[in-house]
């Protein structure tokens, strides 16, 4: 029996047709919904952070499904749904090279003027 | 319309939404996929929801310390007005969306109807459910085509569901002796919206719906199908056995 290992990041499923966070020969059921990431706006004029994931058979269930399990507590005003298979991310075998770099870099941060006194707020 | 006929109207609009949001509850834990388990028991919270209000109303009306609680756990099945089709068994996910969607669209219909009305409660808890009740529709009306225009399976199981469901459509439009009292209710542009409705959907899904099967009725008046015992049961057993019990 061969057994083929592979080793699959969040989201890192580009080639795939069926979306979903299982790879498409391993799957039990090749009818199965697809995965969805939920995306929530808690208010107006705050951006959407990401809230979790579903299972839908298209963009209009996702919706509704996202409605009914994600604002089901006065969660948010807005939804966006996106297939999984959509999301591409970062490897974590190259955080180093990746986020690293940054770490002795603060002068990016904006806090190295002298700003008047007479500015208030910033 | 006197006081003893708004009593029982409002009954029957609690009772309605009582029997139907408990058979929608069964499918706790047994809906075919976490996310729709979760809709059609929101379905439900917001039926119980709306039966609370309208048994709130009926308790003020009947007064000498009736509340909400006595009138939905301590009620015999012969004082119960609710429609016949909520008490029919769940059978499958096709009979659940169905009814579901042909019940909302009639609920829709009705409560705007209400809104018009001379009792200011009626007409303010029907405003307030027409929000919930389009949502269900939406909901409901999806998986109506999703099912008809869907696989063979799926196509079987939904004509089945009209086949079983129709012949306890036609007690919408037959009105009980209170309900006639209802001055503002139009029965006949009810059926008229409601059969338009539904034949778009059902179009839509490649169904069409039986012409002149028999209907049933009787739930209205309190004579209900043998259902509507074993859901009491269920339902009142805890207060029935442990009256005044609390949690």
């Amino acid at each position: 029996m061969k057994i083929a290992i592979v080793k699959n990041y969040y989201g890192d499923f580009g080639g795939e047709e069926t979306g979903g966070n299982v790879p498409k020969e391993y799957t039990a059921d090749s009818t199965a919904w697809p995965l969805w990431e939920v995306f929530i706006r808690s208010k107006q004029g705050l951006d959407h952070k990401h809230a979790g994931s579903l299972k839908a058979a298209d963009a209009q269930m996702a919706i509704e499904n996202a409605r009914d399990v994600y604002t089901r507590r006065q969660e948010g005003v807005s939804l966006w749904v996106v297939e999984s298979k959509y999301i591409h991310a970062s490897n974590p075998d190259d955080a180093e090279s990746l986020y690293e770099p940054a770490e002795d870099k603060i002068y990016r941060h904006p806090t190295f003027y002298d700003l008047p006194d007479e500015i208030k707020h910033m | 319309m006197d006081q003893q006929q708004l009593i029982d109207y409002t009954l029957f609009l609690a009772d309605t939404n009582l029997i139907l949001a408990q058979r929608n509850a069964e499918w706790c834990a047994h809906g075919p996929i976490l996310e729709q388990d979760i809709a059609i028991t929101n379905i439900s919270l917001d039926l119980i929801g709306q039966s609370r209000n309208f048994y709130q109303h009926a308790a003020i009306l009947l007064g000498n310390g009736t509340t909400e609680d006595s009138l939905a756990y301590l009620r015999a099945e012969r004082e119960f007005k609710n429609l016949l089709i909520t008490e029919l068994p769940n059978n499958d996910w096709a009979h659940t969306v169905l009814r579901q969607f042909v019940y909302s669209v009639y609920a829709q219909l009705l409560y705007t109807q209400l809104m018009g009305g001379n009792d200011k409660q009626i007409a303010a808890i029907a405003e307030k459910a027409l929000k919930e009740i389009s949502y269900h529709i939406k909901w409901s009306s999806e998986w109506v085509i999703r099912l008809g225009d869907g696989t063979e399976e799926s196509n079987q199981r939904i004509n089945k569901a009209i086949d079983n469901l129709w012949p306890y459509t036609g007690e919408f439009f037959n009105p009980a002796y209170y309900e006639t009292a209802v001055k503002q209710l139009d029965f006949a542009g009810l059926q008229d919206s409601w059969t338009q409705k539904v034949t778009s959907v059902l179009e839509e899904a490649t169904l069409s719906f039986p012409q002149n099967v028999f209907m049933h009725s009787g739930g209205k008046q309190g004579v209900h199908t043998e259902n509507l015992g074993y859901i009491l049961a269920d339902l009142q057993y805890l207060q029935r056995a442990y009256p005044g019990a609390e949690w």
